[in-house]
């Protein structure tokens, strides 16, 4: 499996999302480059519209490969401001680039800021070893 | 000399063949027909204007025996279970005998209406009632409903069967919970009829965990959706418990039963707790599957929920004629025009009625030992991620193959090279990379030996010579195709 490069300064989910929140106030959020190599070749994606409510946790969109739709549970609480217009004609830039031009959406965060449960990019690599990927 | 040189002599059987419209030639037709005896109508004027279609672009003329040939042709290029075996794992690609066909055809049943009179449509009730009683028997269900056409809709029917009980105690509920190794319908019909579903994650043996069941399973849960065995091909032995928890909160227990090839004459849904399931005939009961079937997917029920069942239903008279009863203040209503796909119900009782009920014990005993002797001849080839003991079909992954680059749906195009239909790939969602094989009771020990020295063959080419499994097919007319781009930007339609 490829030894794939997580950002320090993500946060990510045991779903495979990852979370890039610079302020406590507004973050990006997309799929790692686990889901996606797990996915398989995406065909589409599917995002919620800006300004729908998300909830850490929940279902947010979906990533429809080849093999199969998975659903997109959102890492983070707050208002989706800005989808990634991008992906709905050309899905393959999830494969290509999932932590950068892949992103999904951008969302405003709701008080709180980043959930404290999502794992370092340490944390993350290391349930991906016990996962035995 | 290339094929293209060659004008005259064609092996026609193996040329590529076209598509039909690229046959065509302006002006060609197939049928002459004779010049009319009455006066011509303007069909505008009898039917109106907006009834009348212009001519069709680009339809193909071609004659009648151009036709035929095209698509005889195609029809050689076909694979199915007359062929050879067909592996898919969770849908139960049995041989479908040929009695049934002969039976489903015969007079009175192939050219019975659905609008003849009751009384003049006894034996075609008598065929619904005898087969109800039969698949109630082999269930140890209470009633049941031979309507819907599918087995997701069957999941339908049989969830708004549960919403119309709950709510008839005062409160449907909202959620429906799933497990991880479901098969996709089942999240799928939740929603259709209006419930929210909750994933149930798998333990580390693949079955239900009981704590996360425990847990989750409250008063605003309706039903949980349970596959037994599963979609590993694992019977799940707390399914006593299990029933015991979602009960004892008020609620269901719904089971698909796309596996009931695992326990024919040896477990009974009803007997463990089950409320309502439906039976797949297009798997378990040898009506055709694939291929546009029809399905056939009647729902079983208990006692309680009989009320609600679809109408109209069979019902015995005083005097031992059947008649057709709508009077069911309850009922959901319809789920389907007149008896559901009546040809299957026939044919479907005709392989009840041929095995016996020591016959249908021996298809679920045929069907789990060659299972078993398929996981057998491939444990040392084929990662085996969920070990304990599978019944009627079994899941491997391409976690060995994976270090070659060889996935399991470039071992399933390989395999076709092998003569095989292949086995269903990436599922359950729960194994990744998944081999599902699922060779039924129908394969002789010969044809499985083949089977497994082909898939034997692979594993060692994924080893020695990926390049060989990665651009399989070889031996098909038309290659790999680029599945991912057929996704993305799907042509659907020929234009000229």
């Amino acid at each position: 499996m490829s030894q794939a490069n997580y950002p320090a300064q993500f946060r990510y989910s045991t779903e495979h999302e990852w979370v890039d929140a610079p302020s406590p106030s507004a973050a990006t959020v997309g799929i790692t480059d686990h889901a996606q190599h797990a996915l398989g070749d995406i065909v589409f994606v599917d995002l919620p519209r800006v300004g729908t409510a998300v909830e850490a946790g929940k279902p947010c969109g979906s990533v429809e490969s080849v093999k199969a739709v998975s659903e997109i549970f959102s890492p983070v609480t707050g208002e989706v401001t800005e989808v990634n217009a991008t992906l709905a004609e050309h899905p393959e830039i999830v494969n290509q680039d999932p932590h950068v031009k892949g992103w999904m959406i951008k969302v405003s965060l709701a008080a709180g800021g980043v959930p404290s449960e999502l794992m370092t990019a340490a944390q993350y690599q290391e349930l991906l070893k016990q996962e035995g990927s | 000399m290339s094929n293209q040189d060659i004008k005259k002599a064609r092996r026609h059987l193996t040329q590529n063949e076209g598509l039909i419209f690229e046959g065509s030639s302006p002006g060609k037709v197939g049928v002459e027909m004779p010049p009319l005896d009455v006066p011509a109508l303007d069909p505008a004027r009898a039917l109106g204007a907006q009834l009348v279609r212009d001519e069709i672009a680009g339809f193909p003329e071609v004659s009648e025996m151009e036709v035929v040939r095209h698509f005889t042709r195609l029809s050689t290029w076909n694979y199915g279970v007359d062929l050879g075996a067909y592996l898919l794992g969770s849908c139960t690609m049995k041989y479908n005998p040929k009695i049934n066909e002969v039976v489903a055809r015969l007079e009175g049943i192939g050219n019975a209406h659905p609008y003849q009179p009751e009384n003049l449509s006894q034996g075609c009730l008598r065929i619904m009632k005898h087969l109800a009683d039969a698949l109630l028997e082999i269930v140890g269900m209470d009633a049941i409903t031979l309507q819907p056409a599918a087995g997701a809709h069957g999941e339908m029917t049989g969830l708004l069967l549960i919403r119309a009980y709950l709510e008839s105690k005062g409160n449907a509920r909202r959620k429906v919970l799933v497990p991880d190794s479901a098969h996709g319908t089942n999240p799928a019909s939740a929603y259709q009829v209006g419930y929210q579903t909750q994933n149930l994650p798998s333990n580390a043996r693949g079955t239900v965990d009981l704590a996360v069941l425990d847990r989750m399973m409250n008063e605003d849960v309706a039903a949980l959706m349970l596959t037994n065995p599963n979609t590993l091909g694992v019977f799940d032995d707390q399914i006593v418990e299990i029933a015991e928890i979602v009960h004892s909160r008020g609620g269901l227990i719904y089971m698909d039963g796309a596996n009931l090839n695992a326990l024919l004459g040896v477990s009974r849904p009803g007997d463990f707790g089950i409320d309502v399931l439906h039976l797949n005939l297009h798997k378990t009961f040898s009506t055709p599957h694939g291929g546009g079937g029809p399905g056939a997917g009647p729902v079983a029920v208990k006692k309680h929920l009989e009320p609600f069942l679809p109408i109209p239903r069979v019902r015995e008279n005083a005097d031992g004629t059947l008649g057709l009863d709508f009077d069911q203040p309850k009922t959901v209503g319809r789920v389907r025009a007149f008896y559901g796909n009546y040809g299957m119900l026939v044919r479907a009782l005709a392989f009840i009625l041929a095995n016996g009920s020591d016959g249908l014990r021996q298809v679920t005993d045929d069907a789990v030992l060659n299972s078993r002797y398929v996981r057998k001849g491939l444990e040392d080839y084929y990662e085996l991620p969920y070990p304990a003991p599978t019944l009627h079909e079994c899941v491997f992954s391409d976690k060995r193959q994976l270090k070659n680059g060889v996935r399991t749906g470039d071992i399933a195009k390989r395999l076709i090279d092998y003569g095989f239909h292949p086995y269903t790939v990436s599922f359950p969602l729960i194994v990744p990379g998944a081999l599902m094989i699922e060779p039924t009771e129908s394969e002789s020990k010969q044809e499985l030996d083949l089977l497994i020295d082909a898939l034997q063959c692979i594993a060692r080419e994924a080893e020695t010579e990926p390049e060989t499994v990665l651009n399989a097919p070889h031996t098909t007319r038309v290659g790999r195709m680029d599945e991912v781009q057929a996704a993305r930007k799907p042509i659907l339609r020929w234009k000229p």
